[in-house]
């Protein structure tokens, strides 16, 4: 199996919409035992000037991992599931994630580079917040490289 | 609380964290995240692709590390970036049905720099298990008020 070289370049349309919940918030916030209210409790997170809970910092992650996962099923791209290793991974916040937040992810492929038998893929997720009329906010960028080990590595 | 930049200067420490990481932890995180991939909780299936044995989700520990930057910050909000490079694997033994952890996550930060035009700090934050640092160059940037 090998990496279609082609990949760089390419770009996936926001896919879904995914609605954050309050009981998403507090079960994410949960298995990565943070312990912040404003996670958990509506009227601390209030009291510190939001709207709704508080998502922590990592939380895009599900909404990037799900853009990404567009490329990694794609059976054009060529990518075992199974050998991918996460290499890094940013995310830049214009704003904080809350409850309530209707949100899609735009997949891009920033860079394709091969190592070894393998490759190391970057890839962008650009995640937007829908307002009433459909508008787009900009709320997080996410970065990500994973390497896709080849044979014995 | 709130954090002024003139109170703070580079090389403070923000505090330290222990993290304690069961088998149990690494499914409830597979389940809060979506991540499902089996080297994050089947011996068989991590052993079969050449890993050492069952490893944490690279995501959960960025995650709950920096746990120690939104505390410190008092508002979860004010984390406006968070990076990190993923260099060990850490390694989660199964102590399933008895207290012991299967991994354990030592998390220390300090105040890497200050930008006062933006008003923020950066966080420059220490993970290891098992004696080597499994996170490389994870930096938090906290907007301060």
């Amino acid at each position: 199996m090998t990496i279609n070289p082609d990949l760089q370049g390419r770009s996936y349309p926001a896919a879904e919409v995914y609605e954050v919940g309050r009981e998403k918030i507090r079960e994410f916030a949960r298995a990565v035992k943070a312990t912040h209210p404003a996670h958990f409790d509506v009227d601390a997170a209030k009291a510190l000037g939001h709207a709704d809970l508080v998502a922590p910092p990592t939380f895009a992650i599900i909404i990037a991992q799900r853009a990404d996962a567009q490329l990694i099923e794609d059976p054009d791209a060529g990518i075992d599931f199974s050998r991918v290793v996460h290499a890094d991974q940013r995310f830049t916040h214009h704003r904080p994630i809350f409850a309530g937040d209707r949100l899609v992810a735009e997949l891009h492929v920033d860079g394709v580079r091969a190592m070894g038998g393998g490759a190391m893929i970057t890839t962008r997720s650009e995640v937007f917040a829908l307002g009433a009329d459909e508008s787009r906010e900009p709320v997080t960028t996410t970065t990500s490289s994973i390497l896709v080990r080849g044979e014995g590595q | 609380m709130s954090l002024s930049i003139h109170e703070l200067s580079p090389g403070q420490e923000i505090g330290s964290r222990t993290i304690e990481v069961t088998r149990t932890d690494l499914v409830k995180y597979a389940g809060a995240s979506g991540d499902f991939n089996p080297i994050h909780w089947n011996e068989a299936f991590a052993t079969g692709v050449e890993l050492p044995g069952v490893i944490a989700h690279g995501m959960f520990t960025m995650g709950s590390a920096v746990q120690l930057v939104t505390d410190w910050a008092g508002d979860p909000a004010a984390v406006v970036d968070f990076q990190t490079r993923f260099t060990k694997p850490v390694l989660v033994t199964d102590t399933t049905g008895t207290e012991a952890p299967g991994a354990t996550i030592e998390v220390s930060g300090l105040i890497g720099k200050l930008d006062a035009e933006a008003n923020t700090a950066r966080i420059d934050l220490t993970v290891v298990a098992a004696g080597q640092k499994v996170l490389m160059k994870a930096q938090a940037v906290v907007k301060l008020s």
